[in-house]
């Protein structure tokens, strides 16, 4: 992994149309802008890998308990 | 022609149910070919996501706006890639997590699949508004009886 140091209002470049820029330094968060075409997809880690984990407990899904939540789902209804 | 499915075993299945996710869904990036089934649930329509080439994969899915109000925030770049030119042609679904207690089923509001039924294809999307849960809960936590 490529680390660079940066400080507040620096910038890196990826390509020629990727711009991170750190926008500020308060303790221990910072706050990072990012311009980038529009088809460039930018999404927090961790969304990522809870939608991967969910997908894979939902994967284990028993069909037969599929009756009861039709029983439930009827009562709760408004 | 004939799916062995998880829930209903070996049936029979038409080609125009077979949608074609290109990038796959989280976690399951090299599955590309599900069929959408009927769940045969009279209370709720839910559906299942049965992929094609391994039957022991499936997922249980919904329209969230049958159980709640659900605003899709899906990009752009999204609805190119899925083709879509008319709203209508916009199916949108979220995947359920059971449990052992059936109660707790929740529903995956945050990476909702959204699906061209023209074009039969699909994708599961990041929703643009990310302060949805993967784990929203479908039944408010009842009084003890």
């Amino acid at each position: 992994m490529l680390i660079l140091a940066r400080k507040e209002n620096q910038s890196i470049m990826i390509n020629e149309d990727i711009e991170i820029v750190i926008v500020g330094i308060k303790g221990d968060h910072v706050k990072i802008g990012i311009k980038a075409p529009n088809e460039v997809k930018i999404y927090r880690k961790e969304i990522y890998e809870e939608i991967q984990k969910e997908n894979i407990a939902a994967s284990q899904i028993d069909p037969n308990k599929l009756s009861d939540l039709g029983k439930l789902i009827k009562k709760n209804k408004k | 022609m004939k799916l062995k499915t998880k829930p209903f075993g070996e049936i029979e299945v038409s080609e125009k149910q077979r949608i074609i996710f290109k990038e796959g869904l989280f976690g399951f990036d090299d599955i590309h070919s599900f069929f959408l089934l009927d769940s045969n649930q009279e209370e709720v329509p839910f559906y299942w996501l049965q992929c094609e080439k391994i039957s022991e994969i499936a997922f249980l899915i919904i329209n969230p706006n049958v159980l709640l109000d659900y605003e899709l925030a899906i990009s752009d770049e999204d609805l190119k890639d899925l083709e879509i030119e008319n709203e209508d042609d916009m199916l949108v679904f979220t995947i359920v997590t059971m449990y052992d207690n059936p109660k707790q089923i929740t529903a995956n509001l945050l990476g909702p699949i959204v699906i061209n039924r023209k074009k039969r294809i699909g994708k599961q999307i990041i929703s643009q508004k990310d302060d949805y849960s993967v784990k929203h809960p479908l039944f408010q936590q009842e009084e003890v009886s």
